[in-house]
């Protein structure tokens, strides 16, 4: 285990601890680990979670060191799945649900959106509902329509709701351990394209590891990273890339590509969103660029790019302008078409230095 | 090759209209007394029958008869003949305020005051259900108070749910009443999810979970069946079946099946059908499915029978899809009316003291009434301030919520 010591989110906080090198995903199953080891209330089920581990290994070992009755498989039924866990988490528990891929979360989503959600609303505080529904989230796997979806926008939009979505190993396990901690309802959206590696939309290259990325090293023991921070992960003058997820990546390959300087704001969490950290960085550059992988119309940059015009509107020297997912279903064979990729994203930056 | 006729649709329709006389004889009533009681932990397979007939305690004449009578004590029995006349009187008072402009909603239980009020008495402290809009017996036979129930009805400042939900979505974490969503089904699902939480805690709590006719047909019912299979949940999975989901009749949601409590059996649930207007059914059948969740045998399937003798609302007029006398003429009864005739046929009560009590009951709930609406109703403006619209969305209040609420001047 390295020794690390690093400067993290532009803050004077250092880390002087033994760090191990993890992918997305096995810090998101130490992130479950720790959480089940630390609080006994914590279940974890879901589609081929128990005795198997996930499919995507996330959720790998959970049921042999923590017995089945808090890892555990259940039936191929997203609605009962969050529906259970909505009973569960008013019981006292704290659920943290796996859904297989966003994809399949629709049948689910009455149950998130009336249910969850609103439980503490509703009944004055009464009853409430902390529980934590993950999912792998985006494309690049050559997954076609049903397991490439960024549905985040869905979550977004519903009072109630938080929206996570992590871009790197680090972050995954504190983000994910501080939404098991939160006591509201948390949708945790893992970008299923950077579970093995820093993808940055070069899909003809070698794929990186997580090995050769400074934040592939974890701290194995518990920590949070609040919700509601976003973080910089790129520091530059010319252009803001305000952005999440995958796209946190393939920003900073465009900004490398063209040699503009941009500044990418990795937002981390959706909703509750830190506001400060993007309009600080547009006022100082001027320009904005507002990245995601979903589909562009009534999309997350929809919103980000009307408070942006609104808090910093003085300060633009340039409109605006969204890079997104087209306005189609998720293709297959086109996929690389579909995807917002560097050279994409270049053009539009350089687009915008020239507005 | 054989020649067979264009296909067309069967869309199934209510056997009586408005303007039709309505005629429920072809309706299999068992007698009282004549469906066996098994063992709790008979297996499901041995008990099939008991899906396809009626539970009933209740003769015509009044008598206590069977193998599913004796569940209760006389004095339990006099209190749950005063648990349904306050619902009725608190119902009638209630929808006199809804058309009088003091609240904008309301649902009666007409007919149906039996299954909620008798239930609850098979529950312990700490048991949890998971209701429709259709089971504030439950909250009466608890003994919560009148009064905070009206304040919701008024959402007025003393309303506990500070006046965000429709009227009659009561919430009592105390009482083992949860928070009503208004949705229909959703809940179905929680409850069994509750109960798999209480095993996995190693408790002693149970979950009841509650949903109309109509309702079935929700993929919802259909999970929580499947989850309360798989993990023998510790629930209760209650059907009532009042015949009607708005002007919906149960021939829709029940389609080829001939019960819904025949839906238990492709889970593997055992699954009764009880007389929804007979209060000691409703008890017994209540105490045998509690006995087999407490004793983790897994979950019940129970199919209320009985008839929504009112609208589905105060925005409702069933007299546009059923003849109006259809509730008249209903097999089963009134609820009250064979409650009240058992006590007498006992000679534990009488005409008289029936009058006395109701009149006391009408004071009673009278009181209470004015008490509520002397803390406010929605029309006088007693209502609970816009700053309470931002609270409890989360458990603290965002930077972007309270830029809202600022915003509103609060």
């Amino acid at each position: 285990m390295p020794k690390c010591r690093r400067i993290l989110f532009g803050s004077v906080t250092t880390w002087d601890i033994d760090m191990t090198q993890m992918t997305m995903i096995t810090a998101i199953q130490n992130a479950h680990d720790v959480a089940m080891a630390r609080d006994e209330n914590v279940v974890v089920f879901g589609e081929d979670v128990g005795y198997f581990g996930g499919v995507f290994r996330c959720t790998a070992g959970l049921q042999q060191k923590y017995g089945s009755a808090r890892c555990f498989d259940a039936p191929i039924s997203e609605l009962g799945i969050v529906g259970a866990g909505v009973g569960m988490a008013a019981y006292g528990l704290k659920p943290v649900i796996e859904v297989q891929f966003a994809d399949y979360m629709y049948p689910a989503y009455d149950q998130i959106v009336s249910e969850a959600a609103r439980m503490r609303y509703r009944s004055g505080g009464e009853f409430t509902c902390p529980m934590v529904v993950r999912m792998p989230t985006g494309g690049g796997i050559w997954g076609g329509q049903t397991h490439s979806q960024s549905p985040e926008a869905l979550f977004t939009h519903v009072s109630g709701l938080k929206t996570v979505i992590p871009s790197n190993p680090r972050d995954a396990k504190g983000l994910l351990l501080a939404a098991i901690a939160d006591p509201d309802p948390v949708v945790f959206l893992e970008p299923k394209r950077l579970y093995n590696g820093p993808f940055d939309g070069y899909h003809d290259r070698p794929v990186q590891p997580w090995k050769k990325h400074p934040l592939g090293e974890v701290d194995p023991d518990y920590y949070e990273i609040p919700l509601g921070t976003a973080a910089v992960a790129r520091e530059g003058r010319d252009l803001s890339i305000v952005t999440y997820g995958t796209m946190v990546h393939v920003a900073q390959a465009a900004a490398e590509a063209t040699g503009i300087d941009a500044e990418v704001i990795d937002l981390r969490t959706l909703i509750p969103l830190d506001t400060e950290t993007v309009m600080a960085s547009v006022q100082k550059t001027g320009r904005c660029l507002v990245l995601h992988e979903a589909t562009l119309t009534s999309g997350f940059g929809a919103e980000l790019a009307a408070q942006i015009q609104s808090e910093c509107f003085y300060h633009l020297e340039a409109p605006v302008l969204r890079v997104a997912g087209w306005d189609t279903p998720y293709p297959h064979a086109q996929e690389w078409a579909y995807f917002p990729g560097p050279d994409r994203v270049g053009r539009n930056m350089k687009k915008l230095m020239e507005a | 090759m054989t020649e067979t006729p264009p296909l067309s649709l069967k869309v199934p329709q209510p056997e009586f209209r408005p303007g039709d006389t309505p005629d429920f004889s072809g309706i299999e009533i068992p007698a009282a007394g004549s469906v066996r009681r098994p063992d709790v932990d008979e297996p499901a397979d041995g008990m099939r029958d008991l899906a396809f007939t009626i539970i009933r305690v209740l003769d015509d004449q009044g008598n206590a008869v069977g193998d599913w009578a004796d569940s209760l004590s006389d004095d339990e029995i006099a209190r749950g003949l005063r648990d349904m006349m306050t619902l009725r009187i608190y119902d009638s008072r209630m929808m006199t305020a809804q058309r009088q402009g003091k609240t904008s909603f309301y649902m009666q239980h007409l007919g149906e005051e039996a299954i909620s009020c008798a239930f609850q008495r098979a529950l312990h402290k700490g048991d949890m259900n998971f209701p429709t809009y259709r089971q504030a017996g439950l909250l009466i036979a608890s003994g919560y108070p009148l009064e905070t129930m009206m304040c919701q009805i008024f959402s007025n400042e003393a309303d506990p749910l500070h006046g965000r939900q429709l009227p009659v979505m009561y919430s009592s974490k105390d009482h083992g009443f949860f928070t009503i969503s208004g949705n229909l089904a959703t809940q179905y699902i929680q409850a069994v999810g509750w109960s798999m939480a209480s095993a996995i805690k190693g408790d002693t709590k149970i979950a009841v979970s509650w949903i109309g006719d109509g309702s079935t047909s929700e993929s919802d019912f259909h999970a929580a069946l499947v989850f309360a299979s798989t993990y023998t949940a510790p629930v209760v999975l209650n059907v009532v079946n009042n015949q009607w989901a708005i002007s919906t009749f149960q021939g829709l949601a029940r389609g080829g099946s001939h019960t819904f409590a025949a839906r238990g059996h492709g889970f593997g649930i055992p699954s009764l059908r009880v007389d929804g207007n007979d209060y000691l059914a409703v008890h017994a059948a209540a105490k045998w499915a509690t006995e087999r969740a407490r004793r983790n045998l897994g979950p019940t399937l129970i199919e209320h029978v009985t008839y929504r003798a009112g609208g589905h609302s105060s925005s409702d007029d069933p007299s546009a899809y059923r003849p109006k006398s259809e509730s008249e003429i209903w097999p089963l009864g009134d609820p009250i009316d064979r409650l009240k005739t058992h006590l007498i046929v006992k000679g534990l009560w009488s005409e008289d003291r029936h009058k006395q009590a109701s009149a006391e009951i009408t004071d009673m709930v009278i009181e209470c009434q004015k008490r509520a609406e002397s803390i406010g109703t929605l029309n006088s403006g007693h209502v609970p301030s816009p700053r309470d619209m931002f609270e409890d969305v989360y458990a603290e209040m965002p930077p972007h919520l309270v830029r809202q609420r600022h915003d509103v001047g609060y």
